[in-house]
């Protein structure tokens, strides 16, 4: 059995800032990122649906330390939003100042654009991420 | 199932970048556990070996078939394990099962790490390898970053103002620091044992919020124990220290956790497995060295395995209660954060601790007194991998 929408289609997708997820037609539930069954009953009998991209910021950090060959972009700030659709996905966060990011983000309302990540000597390729920004 | 014994246990210093090689280390380790048992390396049937980076940090890959062999191990089954920062933990507990099975009744399990030499560019980049490599990592997650998350997440959940929150988690720290400088084998030992808030609170900011001090070092290490069946180990020890319980648990990305979060839920289902199969409760635990990565992460732990209410362990710590003499002894060894954290051998480092606690042979200063039961726990990952374990002094 094949998986209904790989990384590769999710990512294509993305880097046109549209996102892919899956709706269980046994339970109606929205898995994002892409899963081989449904998130909360394990059904695999999903279907590909466009995703809206909005949502709540639930938590964020800034970074100041980076993983090797990503030095130059330090400090940003990484958020975990919960969609409209239900999902939290991880993304980054633009238009604030990343070092002045602080608990009022907690509950800010964001939309949904992209930056791909050009990938390193071990991550298979290039790896689209949601890029929000408060609305 | 057959009763399972620790007969002896072994580890190196945790440390900082070693001269010496995984092989090496893993054998200073390995035969101070096969001496204490009274055995030799040709009576250990199997070897079980958690080694996660080995092959970043030194080119090596296939660890356990040299580190057997270096030993005098000879021809006998020797198996990696890699749960990340869990890892020797997933190999000590497959051990206890293969031993309580039957099928082998001496087995060396435990694990080898040199995380300090990859340095930090390297080694960021290799432990941000155990979140989802695809949906995580292109945001530039780190694992301070994990932490970072769930420190916010716990603040806005629990509704405790961000600055009381780290200064609680600040205790944690004062605390694994104070034991930690008491441990000849840890990372720091004779030092930070004069750590305060504000310096916990003060140093250099790693990902907000977690400062330096919020956060484990890298290190290169390596523990090991053997295991044996009751029926060897009471010929070879008048000290057995039985495994009565272990539970393991798996799950996927921190944001496919969203319905616990900051609840890490494979830790639940992994201790109340432990608990059950040792016919125990949490308030019946001694000692419980745990999975403190990152200061939130005792928080987090010991809401999880049950020994405070949810979003209130920083009380906890504060009133002394998770310290030598409260409710349960937290990491009198130090823990991760003072210990060290050689992430394949961590599991390992922790079983020590408890048997030798246990058995009554830590320096006095950070002896549980009179201690029967203790527990074990160790995280992989974003909370994808998670063991438990009990153990019971046997005399
Ligand atoms: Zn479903």
């Amino acid at each position: 059995m094949e998986q209904k929408l790989i990384f590769k289609d999710y990512n294509e997708a993305l880097k046109q800032n549209k996102l892919l997820g899956l709706k269980c037609r046994d339970c109606g539930a929205i898995t994002v990122p892409p899963k081989m069954v449904c998130r909360q009953c394990a059904s695999p009998d999903m279907e590909v649906v466009e995703l809206k991209g909005s949502g709540k910021i639930r938590t964020f950090t800034t970074v100041f330390v980076a993983s090797e060959g990503r030095e130059d972009e330090i400090p940003y700030t990484i958020v975990m939003v919960e969609l409209d659709d239900g999902p939290w996905i991880m993304g980054n966060l633009e238009g604030i100042d990343p070092k002045e990011a602080s608990m009022e983000l907690v509950g800010k309302k964001v939309k949904m654009g992209n930056k791909v990540f050009p990938g390193d000597k071990y991550s298979a390729g290039e790896g689209a991420r949601p890029l929000f920004s408060l609305v | 199932m057959k009763k399972v014994a620790v007969v002896g246990v072994g580890e190196t210093k945790f440390s900082g970048p070693q001269e010496k090689t995984e092989v090496e280390l893993f054998a200073e380790a390995a035969m101070e556990a096969i001496t204490e048992s009274n055995l030799k390396p040709k009576d250990i049937k199997a070897l079980f070996i958690g080694n996660v980076l080995g092959d970043f940090a030194e080119g090596q890959g296939m660890v356990q078939s040299f580190a057997a062999e270096n030993i005098g191990c000879l021809y006998v089954p020797a198996n990696r394990y890699e749960g990340a920062c869990a890892s020797a933990s997933m190999a000590i507990r497959d051990a206890f099962i293969w031993v309580a099975s039957g099928y082998y009744d001496i087995v060396l399990a435990g694990g080898v790490e040199r995380a300090a030499t990859m340095g930090t560019g390297l080694a960021t980049r290799t432990f941000a390898m155990f979140s989802d490599a695809r949906y995580e990592y292109p945001a530039g997650i780190t694992f301070p970053a994990v932490f970072a998350m769930l420190t916010h997440l716990y603040a806005d959940t629990y509704k405790i103002p961000l600055q009381k929150l780290r200064e609680q988690m600040a205790r944690v720290s004062i605390q694994s620091y104070k034991h930690g400088s008491a441990n000849p084998r840890a990372q720091f030992f004779g030092k930070n044992a004069d750590m305060t808030v504000e310096k916990v609170l003060g140093s250099f900011m790693v990902s907000t919020p977690l400062t330096l001090h919020d956060c484990c070092p890298f290190s290169d290490g390596a523990a090991t124990v053997v295991l044996a069946s009751e029926e060897v180990a009471k010929k070879l020890t008048g000290k057995p220290v039985y495994i009565t319980g272990t539970g393991q648990s798996s799950c996927g990305p921190l944001g496919n956790q969203s319905d616990y979060l900051p609840r890490i839920r494979a830790r639940e289902i992994s201790s109340q497995r432990a608990y059950e199969e040792a016919g125990l409760k949490p308030q019946d635990i001694d000692l419980c060295e745990l999975h403190d990565c990152f200061s939130i992460a005792s928080l987090i732990a010991t809401e999880s395995l049950g020994f405070f209410d949810y979003g209130t362990a920083g009380e906890a710590w504060e009133k002394g209660e998770a310290d030598i003499g409260g409710k349960i002894a937290v990491n009198p060894s130090g823990g991760l954060k003072a210990k060290g954290h050689p992430i394949g051998a961590t599991g390992a480092g922790q079983v020590y601790e408890v048997v030798k606690q246990l058995r009554g042979e830590v320096e006095p200063e950070r002896q549980v007194e009179g201690a029967r039961l203790g527990m074990t726990d160790t995280l992989g990952g974003d909370g994808g991998t998670l063991v438990n374990m009990i153990f019971e002094r046997g005399w």
